[in-house]
């Protein structure tokens, strides 16, 4: 006899999934905006002060790049409580998450800040624009709008990765999941089911990054044009 | 009683690496070969084909891979296979890579000049024959750095699979973990054990990516 797809009782739970999707948002918003105000504060202090903040920063984004999610959550979750640190799962997870995030944007905007040549620079200074005012213009945004789409990639892998955080118990998407599966024994429909939510968001949040881009740069103005040729 | 964490489950954490190689390796070809599939449909000459194969990345790149690994572990089961779950792990690592390397190759193959393509014509290759003389052999040179690359991603989401009960390297952790409650050790040691392989491999795609723009004007 063949298998015959129920998906009544899974859809019956939608409350649980409702309420995980709720919690999958929160994460991936928290570790969205965290992450990147930590890789782009980080790569803005990687050209200033001493040498040794430069190597502090390369060193924690090559530590965090080349380790798994997982196990880098697993350690802020049962590794820092030994340190004294209180954590709950949630706040552990979006701790993990923005330090995880923090080290790829990082990394990305950092070689989209040495992409802005030195004449541009000089040219800023040259025409009386104060330090500042040439970091935040002629470096910072253009170098911004030159790496957004791999800044936006690299968010939506984040909002995926959120379903690690169920590892440690959190109770987000992935999490209500093996809670309706536990409930249902509807296994595989509850995974189809499941995955087809994660696929809409992750078009959604594509959709959403790439209208966002388009307000902060642009395209008839020169930002536009550095966000289009980097496509 | 609570163990002690001593040289013996040190030793047990490592040698469960192999593990976590094995399925390096296994979603590596797999994945690679259903790749390589990928990348062509997405080049091909027929809208249908290219369109499947758009989906097919879409698709996969949209879903979390714990979820992957849970559709292959129960799908497979479904289907009437009744596999180790290493295989399941294998097969959903695979599905994962294919998407992410299909999407690499596809551009290498774009980025070789379309010149390239009526210069081969011109001399009536074939389609199979342009592939294999003319764009492939380009094509590679431009996808070897990001395709190292792409292994550190998939050394590092082999860790997902713990979850199914593989005893690779975070499962060993949790285990070791569970029975000596030393959690800054134990993590700490399955996290430098997994940046020693890894950290290596990033080094490489870098170094080769520097070779590769070496001879390029910018």
């Amino acid at each position: 006899m063949g298998f015959h797809f129920q998906f009544q009782p899974v859809l019956a739970r939608s409350d649980l999934l409702l309420e995980g999707l709720w919690l999958t948002l929160q994460l991936a918003a928290l570790g969205i905006l965290g992450g990147a105000l930590l890789g782009i504060l980080l790569a803005m202090s990687r050209g200033l002060g001493p040498r040794a903040t430069r190597w502090l920063i390369d060193c924690y984004v090559e530590l965090i790049r080349n380790t798994p999610f997982l196990v880098q959550l697993l350690l802020i979750y049962f590794g820092l409580p030994s340190l004294g640190v209180k954590l709950n799962a949630e706040q552990a997870a979006v701790l993990g998450l923005v330090i995880y995030l923090g080290a790829y944007v990082t990394e990305i905007v950092r070689a989209g800040i040495e992409s802005v040549h030195r004449s541009q620079i000089e040219a800023g200074l040259s025409l009386a624009l104060s330090r500042w005012q040439v970091f935040r213009h002629i470096v910072l945004a253009p170098a911004i709008a030159r790496v957004w789409p791999a800044l936006a990639s690299q968010f939506t892998l984040v909002m995926l990765a959120t379903s690690v955080c169920s590892f440690i118990s959190v109770q987000e998407l992935s999490a209500q999941a093996a809670n309706i599966e536990s409930d249902t024994f509807r296994s595989f429909e509850t995974y189809i089911v499941v995955a087809l939510v994660y696929l809409g968001l992750a078009l959604l949040l594509r959709g959403l990054l790439a209208l966002l881009g388009a307000a902060l740069f642009p395209a008839g103005s020169g930002l536009g044009r550095l966000r289009q040729t980097a496509r | 009683m609570i163990r002690q964490f001593t040289a013996s489950e040190f030793i047990f954490i490592l040698t469960s690496a192999r593990w976590t190689l094995l399925l390096t390796l296994l979603a590596l070809l797999l994945g690679g070969a259903l790749g390589f599939l990928v990348a062509i449909g997405r080049t091909s000459r027929y809208a249908s084909l290219r369109w499947l194969a758009g989906g097919w990345i879409t698709v996969v790149q949209g879903i979390p891979v714990l979820i992957l690994l849970f559709l292959s572990y129960y799908g497979l089961a479904l289907a009437g296979f009744d596999l180790p779950p290493i295989i399941a792990a294998s097969v959903s690592m695979a599905l994962y890579a294919s998407a992410y390397l299909g999407e690499i190759w596809r551009g290498a193959i774009q980025s070789v000049p379309w010149q390239q393509w009526e210069a081969s014509a011109a001399l009536a290759l074939s389609r199979a024959q342009q592939y294999r003389h003319v764009i492939l052999p380009q094509a590679f040179r431009i996808a070897v750095p990001p395709t190292v690359g792409f292994i550190v991603q998939l050394v590092k989401n082999t860790s997902i699979v713990s979850v199914v009960g593989v005893i690779e390297l975070a499962r060993a952790g949790n285990l070791v973990n569970n029975a000596t409650f030393s959690p800054f050790k134990v993590f700490g040691t399955v996290a430098a054990i997994y940046f020693a392989i890894c950290w290596p491999i990033s080094l490489l795609a870098r170094r080769l990516e520097r070779r590769l723009h070496a001879g390029r004007a910018n």
